[in-house]
Parts: C-alpha cells; sequence; structure tokens
C-alpha cells in the first residue's frame, strides 16, 4: 500500500518539534524514542507498518488543543488513533506524523438517566461506556465486535456498527454531542443533550469522517434501557439463496429482530472444529435473536420458526433458556477467532442491498475458484453488511497481493449489485483507492470540499479515505500556495 | 417559476440561474425566500421499492401521500412520522418527500426511532454551481466517505436541491395503545414521560398537553398485540405512582397526529417557535419564556410554545442549551444563530457547495 512520501523538512525538525509538545504535555505524554514509537506502527491492519514520528497521550481537550496548535504552527501532519483496532488502517501512521492517542482521556462526565445520555472522554472503550451505566439497568447501543477494546473515538470516526443495528442503529444514530478539536486547536462544541441541529447539521457529517475533520474529545451519548430478556433462533439450510430469501420474508412479516446473523458452510465448519457450539452440517445458518418479556419473546420466536419452515430448514433450533443461548451464539463469536486459527484472513465489509444476498454469494463463490483462495462469509444479514474472509498465507510471496486483487473484486461487486464499499469499518487506507469505484469525481470533489474547510492545510489523517493522488495534489497546492 | 422534469434540467436550471433561487417543493414549510422559483413538483416517482429490504428511492418531488399509500400496501411506513405544517401555517398542497428531508422534519416518534436525518440512506442533489452529487446509497450500513446524507438533510436547501432520496422504512405494527395520565402538572408529567422511556418497554411516543387543568400525559407503545397489552399493563403499573387517573387508548393514531401538527394551536394568533433542549429542560423553557401556551413532545425535550407577536423567544433562553426556530411569525422560518466557531464552519460549508450565494440565500443564516 503506497503511502505519502515523508517530508525530510518535518524529519529534520523532529527535536524543535518534540520540544514543543513536551512544553505543554507531561514528560511520559510525548513519545519519540524510535523504539518506543514502534507500540504505534499499526493498526489491526497490521499488513501495513511505519513508525510515527512521535506520539503524543494528551488526558484533556486543552492538551489536545496545545497539541494541534503547534503541529498546525509547524506544519506537522497528525494521526489520530483511539485503541489502534482498526481494520481499514484509519490509525495507520506516516513516518512524518505525530500519532495523538486518546488511550488516557477515558473518563465519564456526566450520566443522565432521566434524559437518557452518557458524556465521556472519547479514549474510553465501547462496552466500558455499557459498564458505567449497566448497574442501572441502561446501555450503549451500538456493540461492534471489538467492543472490549474500540474506543469511542475510533467508534466516531468510522460510524461503527455492530450486530445489534437492525434494531438500534449505528454510532450516529447514538451520538448526540461532541467535543471537537480543529487542526489549528480550536475548540468548537456541536449538538448536546437535545435532539437534532438548530442549523446546519454537522454532528452528522463529522461522525464518519475517520479522524479528517479534526480530534473528538467529548461525545455524548444516548443510552437506552436494557430490554427485559433476549433468546435467538438458529435456523440451518441446505442452500444459501433459500436462507437469504428466509431473511426477506422475516423482514417483510413485520417481526423487527435485534440481530440476524449469517454463517455460510465454509465457517459452519470452521466454527463447529473450534468451538464444538454443536452446530448442524448444512450450507447456510442463520442466528435470529429478538427481545423482550419472556411471553413476547415466544411470541415473536414463534412468528419467526413459522417462516423459516415455510423454507424447508434442516434444522430448527429455539433457545429456551440462557444457556441454549449462550450454545447457539458461541460459535458466532468464536468464528474470527476460529477461522484465524486455520489461516491468516483478510476480512471485508461490502454491503448490499438485502435482495442480491443470493447473487453476490453466488459471484463471490466463482471469484474464490478463479483466484484460488477460499473465502468464508460470516455477516449480519438483516442489513445486508457482508463479511467475506478471504483466506490466504502471508508466508507465500504473492499471497497478500492476490489476496488484496481478489477482496478488490468483491468490493467491486458490492457496489455493482447497489451497495458500497464499507459498510461499518471504514475506508482508512484499506478501500482508498477503491472510491473512485464507487463515486464519480463530482461526488468526492464534494466530500474533498468538505475536508477543505474543516482542515485546509490536509494535516490530518491525509492519507486516508481518499486516492492519494487527490490528497497529494491537495496538500502540494497548499504547499505551493505558501 | 421553472419547473424541471428531469435532473439534467434540474441541474442547468441553476448553473445558468442569473440570481438567487426560491426552492419550491409542496411549498408547505412556510419557506418564504426572495428569488425566481424552482419548483420541483415534476420531479416525481418511485424508482424502486423493497419491502424485503425496507428500502425505497424516490425523486424528490414526489408527493408524501404518494409514498405512503404505496408503503401502506405492504404495511409498512416512514416510522419518523413527519409532521404536517400546513393548518398551523395555514397553506394548501402537497407536502413532497424533497421538503421532507432538507427540513429534517419528523414526528413524535423520533424520539424513539430517530429523525429523517436517521432514515435517510442516500440522496442526490444539484449543488449551487449545477454540479449532480450523490451521496450514501439506498443501503442501511454504509461508511464510505463522508456522510453528506446528513449534512443535506436538514439544510433546507442552502447547500443543494435534492433530486432524490433513499429512504429506510419499518414495518407497521400490528398494535398501538396509548396511556393517558390525567391532571399531572408539568414537572411530574416530565417525571412520568422519563420513567416510561427510562423503562424497557419501547415507548414510541411521550407527550404532554397541558390543556387548562386537565392536562394530559400520553405514552404511546406499539407493537404486537399481545406484547401492546404486556408493556401497556406494566407503564400503568410504573407510572401509578404519580398520580392522575390513567386510561388506555387503543386507536390513538389521530390523537398523535393532533400532538405531531400541534393542533392545540390551530386557529389561534400569535408567533410559534419550536424549541429543542434536553428533556428536562422543558419546564425551565416555558417558566423562561412570556407565552400563551406550550405543548410537549419527545418526553419534554420539544417544546412548542405560542407566544404574543414580535417576541424572540431566543434571548430567554441563553441558559439552557439547545436551539429554538420561529416556526410562524415574521421573517420566520428564523433560526438559532451558531457559535462562532461552529458558524465558521456551516459558512465554510455554504461556500463551497453555493459559492454564488443563490439556494434558499439567507434562510438560515438571517
Amino acid at each position: 500500500m503506497e503511502m505519502p512520501v515523508p517530508s525530510q523538512s518535518v524529519l529534520a525538525r523532529k527535536s524543535r518539534v518534540v520540544e514543543r509538545l513536551q512544553g505543554v504535555l507531561p514528560m511520559d505524554a510525548v513519545i519519540h524514542d524510535e523504539m518506543e514509537t514502534r507500540a504505534y506502527e499499526c493498526d489491526a491492519l497490521t499488513a501495513y507498518r511505519c513508525p510515527p514520528m512521535a506520539a503524543v497521550l494528551p488526558t484533556t481537550t486543552k492538551e489536545v488543543s496545545d497539541v494541534l496548535r503547534i503541529c498546525f504552527e509547524e506544519g506537522v501532519p497528525v494521526v489520530p488513533r483511539g485503541s489502534g483496532t482498526s481494520l481499514a488502517g484509519g490509525a495507520l501512521p506516516t513516518a512524518d506524523c505525530v500519532i495523538l492517542g486518546v488511550a488516557r482521556m477515558s473518563d465519564v462526565i456526566e450520566t443522565n438517566y432521566p434524559d437518557r445520555y452518557i458524556r465521556v472522554q472519547t479514549g474510553r472503550t465501547n462496552l466500558s461506556v455499557t459498564g458505567a451505566v449497566e448497574e442501572d439497568g441502561f446501555f450503549y447501543a451500538p456493540d461492534p465486535s471489538s467492543q472490549l477494546a474500540c474506543a469511542i473515538a475510533g467508534n466516531i470516526a468510522m460510524n461503527s456498527g455492530g450486530a445489534h443495528c437492525l434494531k438500534y442503529g449505528v454510532t450516529t444514530n447514538n451520538l448526540m454531542g461532541v467535543t471537537m478539536v480543529l487542526m489549528t486547536g480550536e475548540i468548537v462544541k456541536i449538538g448536546g443533550a437535545h435532539l437534532d441541529a438548530g442549523n446546519l447539521d454537522l454532528l452528522g457529517l463529522i461522525c464518519g469522517s475517520e479522524g479528517q475533520l479534526g480530534v473528538v474529545t467529548e461525545a455524548t451519548l444516548r443510552i437506552l434501557h436494557k430490554p427485559e430478556g433476549a433468546r435467538p433462533v438458529l435456523v440451518g439450510f441446505d442452500d444459501n439463496e433459500i436462507a437469504g430469501a428466509c431473511v426477506s420474508d422475516i423482514i417483510k412479516a413485520g417481526v423487527l429482530p435485534v440481530a440476524i446473523e449469517f454463517m455460510d458452510a465454509l465457517c459452519i465448519k470452521t466454527c463447529e472444529e473450534f468451538a464444538q457450539a454443536g452446530y448442524p452440517d448444512c450450507q447456510a445458518l442463520l442466528i435470529i435473536e429478538v427481545e423482550g418479556s419472556e411471553v413476547e419473546i415466544d411470541d415473536q420466536l414463534a412468528r419467526i420458526v413459522k417462516i423459516a419452515n415455510r423454507h424447508n430448514p434442516v434444522e430448527v433450533r429455539e433457545s429456551k433458556s440462557a444457556e441454549e443461548s449462550a450454545a447457539i451464539w458461541l460459535g458466532r463469536k468464536s468464528a474470527f477467532g476460529a477461522m484465524g486459527q486455520i489461516s491468516d484472513y483478510m476480512c471485508l465489509d461490502g454491503t448490499i442491498p438485502v435482495s442480491e444476498l443470493p447473487m453476490v454469494l453466488r459471484r463471490i463463490g466463482e471469484l474464490s475458484d478463479q483466484f484460488g483462495l477460499p473465502v468464508g462469509n460470516v455477516f449480519h444479514a438483516g442489513d445486508g453488511n457482508m463479511h467475506p474472509l478471504i483466506l490466504f498465507d502471508a508466508n507465500k510471496p504473492g499471497d497478500l497481493e492476490l489476496c488484496e486483487k481478489m477482496g478488490a473484486e468483491i468490493l467491486k461487486l458490492c457496489v455493482d449489485a447497489g451497495g458500497c464499499l464499507t459498510g461499518e469499518h471504514g475506508v482508512g487506507i484499506e478501500k482508498r483507492d477503491l472510491m473512485t469505484y464507487q463515486y464519480a469525481p463530482a461526488d468526492l470533489e464534494a466530500q474533498l470540499a468538505v475536508k477543505d474547510v474543516f482542515d485546509p492545510h490536509w494535516l490530518l489523517n491525509a492519507a486516508k479515505v481518499f486516492p492519494l493522488a487527490v490528497s497529494n495534489d491537495r496538500r502540494a497546492e497548499q504547499i505551493a500556495a505558501e | 417559476m421553472m419547473t424541471p422534469t428531469s435532473e439534467q434540467e434540474l441541474s442547468e436550471c441553476v448553473s445558468q440561474a442569473k440570481g438567487p433561487i426560491a426552492i419550491k417543493g409542496g411549498g408547505t414549510r412556510g419557506v418564504g425566500v426572495d428569488g425566481d422559483v424552482l419548483n420541483t413538483g415534476d420531479l416525481t416517482g418511485i424508482d424502486l421499492y423493497e419491502p424485503g429490504a425496507l428500502t425505497v428511492v424516490v425523486k424528490a418531488g414526489t408527493a408524501l401521500s404518494e409514498i405512503e399509500t404505496t408503503l401502506a400496501g405492504e404495511r409498512q411506513r416512514l416510522a419518523f412520522e413527519p409532521m404536517d405544517y400546513r393548518v398551523l401555517l395555514g397553506l394548501s398542497g402537497e407536502p413532497t418527500i424533497g421538503g421532507i428531508v432538507a427540513g429534517n422534519i419528523s414526528g413524535p416518534r423520533r424520539i424513539q426511532v430517530g429523525a429523517a436525518r436517521d432514515f435517510t440512506l442516500g440522496v442526490r442533489f444539484v449543488d449551487g454551481q449545477g454540479t449532480i452529487v450523490q451521496n450514501g446509497g439506498r443501503v442501511m450500513k454504509n461508511v464510505t466517505g463522508y456522510d453528506l446524507v446528513k449534512l443535506m438533510s436538514g439544510s433546507w436547501g442552502t447547500l443543494g436541491v435534492l433530486s432524490e432520496v433513499s429512504l429506510k422504512v419499518l414495518p407497521m405494527p400490528e398494535a398501538e395503545a396509548t396511556l393517558c395520565v390525567y391532571g399531572l402538572e408539568m414537572n411530574d408529567a416530565v417525571g412520568a414521560m422519563a420513567a416510561a422511556l427510562g423503562s424497557p418497554f419501547d415507548v414510541s411516543g411521550a407527550a404532554h398537553l397541558p390543556n387548562d387543568d386537565t392536562g394530559v400525559t400520553m405514552i404511546r407503545v406499539e407493537g404486537f398485540t399481545d406484547s401492546v397489552s404486556y408493556r401497556t399493563a406494566q407503564l400503568r403499573e410504573a407510572l401509578a405512582k404519580f398520580g392522575g387517573e390513567i386510561s388506555v387508548i387503543e386507536n390513538s393514531n389521530d390523537a398523535w397526529a393532533a400532538v405531531r401538527d400541534v393542533e392545540n394551536f390551530h386557529g389561534k394568533d400569535g408567533d410559534i417557535w419550536r424549541i429543542s433542549v434536553k428533556p428536562s429542560d422543558g419546564p425551565a423553557v416555558v417558566a423562561a419564556i412570556d407565552l400563551l401556551e406550550a405543548q410537549f413532545d419527545w418526553a419534554g425535550g420539544l417544546v412548542w410554545v405560542r407566544t404574543e407577536e414580535g417576541t424572540d423567544v431566543r434571548a430567554k433562553l441563553s441558559g439552557i442549551s439547545g436551539h429554538a426556530t420561529l416556526v410562524r411569525g415574521k421573517g420566520q422560518p428564523r433560526f438559532q444563530p451558531e457559535t462562532s466557531g461552529v458558524a465558521a464552519l456551516s459558512a465554510g460549508m455554504r461556500q463551497r457547495f453555493d459559492p454564488r450565494g443563490i439556494l434558499n440565500a439567507g434562510l438560515m443564516t438571517a
């Protein structure tokens, strides 16, 4: 993956920049030793690594503002970092950048149950937001798989989703307000504990902007009371296409499960060997979860089972207890680990209209044969967010490149089917060069214009989201203008 | 008046405009700006409707009623419950989906499921130079590039003229019911609404109408029939501690349409303000303003206020965070001014999307 050529003039000023940063932060919050900066050389897209020039770990919005002002004055690129769990390379450094990590900013600032919100510093992990309110019966709904580790800052940057967003929406639907620091160091507050914007909806624009518009230091998040209970039903099918039709029929029938998860034969088999969850030996498996009181759950599951039975399932297993629910989820929740046991893999994230599921799965199978790399499919079927896992051998020369080429073909297929390149992981560096496949030049230009307004010098996480040629041109124009 | 019949013609209308353009959908939202009228009424039609994928793609000038009828045929609906301003503003015409998305128009169910902006999956629009831009798409999860869909929703046409929108739709519930609690004073009513929304019972509406001395607090639940009766019973128990007589109405759609459209203010004089605050600040808003009448939706967070003509309530709300919009009155609609840092960003957006400043000029910045 190509990254911008590091600026020699910035690198030459390293000691001066570090000194200025040390002037506004505690000594242990500025990391500049070449061994220590290695800790920040990559995120969860580990195929790509590059140690930054320095990393800083501020604890307050004021410190973030001081850091950004200094970097702005010095013309130093900044890459914001939450917990570093991005699968798209969203926090991948450049050699001339300062990593701005929010990991030390994890305080709960305010909890308000009557108005149902929590205000946190954004270094707080997703799960520990729920942790702060769950004793009182509340939770924070977006639940990305990495929720134990991932930070709210990264969730906002990528507009993260999760398994339960069919009912509860993604980050942008649960984010009410932010405190954000612009590249100049200016602090702005957008939104709050009230609903909707009084003027332009800049909050909606910031969410999902991949750390390119500003560094969000505090967030007001909507919290909800936990449902009385939840239970899944597992349904096995002999055919992917029939499983897809079943998903569509459930949705059409007016049942709105909180989650509909799909696994194909390769994933079922691998997970079964890994976790012994007792899954049936079949071509496709759905796990459908509903919420409510015991009676409400029984009623909804009965409706789902009735629909599933019309599609000749090979197995229908309705959970009757917490233990049975755990057993049904066991295989699905260990899917990524299980696949990792048997092979290196690349996890894709395209979304398609649910109606195109059978066609897309068939085409993925054909591409798998064509490239000679196996693909497992495990994903959120209710909303069409696919996660094809392409298996490859990282030690075999050329395999990563082949895998990336095949990944690009699958993502193009998602776009051709009426979907998009990424449903919840973000573009980062991974899908940067495919943006021109989904967007016409004018569509991209409108997005670039937004970046121009928030960060006219293109210093903030600039090598991401847009094709490199575009961001390089933008930066070059700036330098020429000065 | 310009009445383009295609997106291409729309683009030409804007690029060739010599002066300000007043964008008109159904003309039902009281947007009074100067300029050549650009009517989107001929950009109509449902391009795609997939009930099994919960999505519909429509041209911006399509009448809301046409969309609602089509969705109802599959027992689905626009869950954000867009408000109808017509009677309140004394206007006629057909509300269009473009106007609804451009104004981020929602209703009582916003408190549970979100606003128009949360249900808009994709947009096509023509910016102030006449350039056709597409953003988002027709899938429910999409983080590919910046979310200009949210930026366009609620920008009231000032950044671009919508030509097409994709929306997420939801199933209609099998049943609905509303608990009416009578006689609660304002603070108790807000407390009762907070208790209802802070329960696990999926409340889809919480409003308080302080009618004379017999105010009514309304709590709505929707879903499958047995579930609705179960949750109604649970909520009835939970709300008993607030006092007040409780009754349950089972066909409450008309009652909620009245809340949505602020029927209590219909046919009455004065200015009308729409104020969004955190729900527990609702009573403080009412206390701060010299008003004739008020109504609470969104559990207290949406305060509708009727005042004497010429009252600017925004100055009175300086200690309360949120925003106020003048919906009816001299110079309407008038929006909340932004803080200086945010205003600079918004000005930057306007400069980039409409450099000539011709689209609904001055509407949001006056």
